[in-house]
């Protein structure tokens, strides 16, 4: 009955305290806690974590790179969002 | 989506390449280039999972509880390198059940070394030296890999490797400086294991006809000749400071190349290996299948436990 094969799961590890969680890469495992237990041996073998986040592959939405340019141009076009933007005449500081 | 005619978004993408810019799962790429990688990073993870096998051989044997851990250490860490490859090939669309299939039923290639035997211990050392060296040799150009999942886990991959290479050493100068008979099964050893690890590297430049496009790709960025010649030139003078004997009556420096020359490869052989007919390619193979068929209940018992936890969360 069950010999279907396990789901892919995206693994997610914090190295220390006080950084984010980062994506290192995918797993099979049947659920999650499985998932969690694999991610440990596969990804944390030489003490690279201190938490790990798993979620289903397929739950993952992603923005779509053939739409990249047109997505992420508002952006692009704003360069008086960056401080360089910005002439600061000669003798001023702490700015 | 994208109305662009497929010689635009070939040279868009050739045009990525030579910027440097990595291609990642979702962009488009060419079909060559997917199935290229496909079978390449597939092909790597069989040899990661097969190459368990030669050194399972000695865990229950290694000589003392330091070297057990280490070789268990390091055997555990090869089916880490297998899973971060079929990991990066199912980016790409490739069916991992499918391709290991493919591994069982003689469809899909592996690095011809894990068909040698592994006789003594000292095969533990000369592996790690020579076969974890080559592959090192191999696997850090793949750092810079077009493809951002292979290259990445490549990443991953060479930072572990170089334990394996270093504890191999150490087990070679150890025997090398040892009693006469061990200094001998040091030389034994690298007297079987020095050739296969040279054919590691595939054949010839010129008898390489997939190269070329790999290399315009990125996805290799240096050819087999090359890495070859790098891994004799570096080996020599290690097999030198533990006073063993590289067994080529050929080998000689040449100053004008500032290389080694070297002698001619049995690549009767090495077709040999590759078309199955190794000293052990069904003895490996059997072990794989054997694996994934007296495994089949834990998998199906991790489904059915799953199920269960999940009845048990819905009813709470």
């Amino acid at each position: 009955m069950s010999s279907k094969e396990w789901p892919l799961w995206e693994i997610f590890i914090r190295s220390k305290q006080g950084l984010s969680h980062k994506h290192v890469g995918s797993l099979r495992a049947a659920d999650a806690q499985m998932a969690i237990d694999n991610a440990r041996d596969v990804y944390t073998r030489r003490s690279e974590g201190i938490s790990i986040w798993v979620i289903e592959s397929k739950l993952v939405t992603a923005s779509d790179p053939d739409e990249s340019a047109e997505f992420f141009e508002p952006s692009e076009s704003k360069i008086y969002r960056h401080p360089t933007f910005y002439n600061v005449p000669d003798g001023i500081s702490h700015m | 989506m994208s109305t662009k005619n497929i010689e635009e978004l070939e040279r868009e993408f050739q045009a990525k390449i030579d910027a440097d810019i990595k291609i990642e799962p979702n962009d488009w790429m060419p079909e060559g280039y997917r199935k290229t990688l496909m079978r390449q990073i597939s092909q790597h993870a069989h040899s990661e999972i097969v190459g368990m096998l030669p050194e399972g051989n000695w865990i229950t044997r290694a000589p003392s509880l330091k070297r057990k851990a280490v070789l268990l250490a390091k055997v555990q860490d090869e089916a880490g390198h297998g899973l971060y490859l079929y990991s990066a090939a199912e980016t790409l669309g490739l069916d991992r059940e499918k391709s290991i299939d493919d591994l069982h039923s003689g469809k899909a290639k592996y690095s011809s070394i894990f068909n040698y035997p592994t006789l003594t211990w000292a095969d533990m050392g000369t592996i790690g030296w020579l076969v974890d060296g080559a592959a090192i040799m191999n696997q850090v150009p793949l750092c810079r890999c077009s493809y951002g999942p292979y290259a990445r886990a490549m990443v991953r991959v060479c930072k572990e490797e170089s334990f394996h290479q270093r504890q191999g050493f150490e087990i070679v100068s150890l025997l090398a400086n040892g009693t006469a008979e061990q200094k001998q099964m040091a030389q034994d050893s690298l007297n079987r294991f020095w050739w296969p690890a040279l054919m590691m590297f595939g054949p010839n430049d010129d008898n390489s006809p997939n190269s070329a496009q790999s290399i315009k790709w990125k996805i290799k960025r240096s050819s087999n000749d090359e890495l070859r010649q790098q891994f004799i030139d570096v080996t020599v003078t290690q097999a030198e400071m533990v006073g063993l004997t590289i067994p080529d009556k050929d080998l000689k420096w040449n100053e004008a190349r500032g290389s080694y020359d070297f002698g001619t490869i049995n690549w009767e052989e090495f077709n040999q290996v590759i078309q199955g007919n190794g000293p052990c390619n069904k003895e490996r193979i059997d072990a794989r299948r054997n694996a994934k068929e007296n495994g089949a209940w834990v998998r199906e018992a991790a489904n059915a436990f799953a199920e269960k936890r999940k009845k048990k969360e819905l009813t709470h």
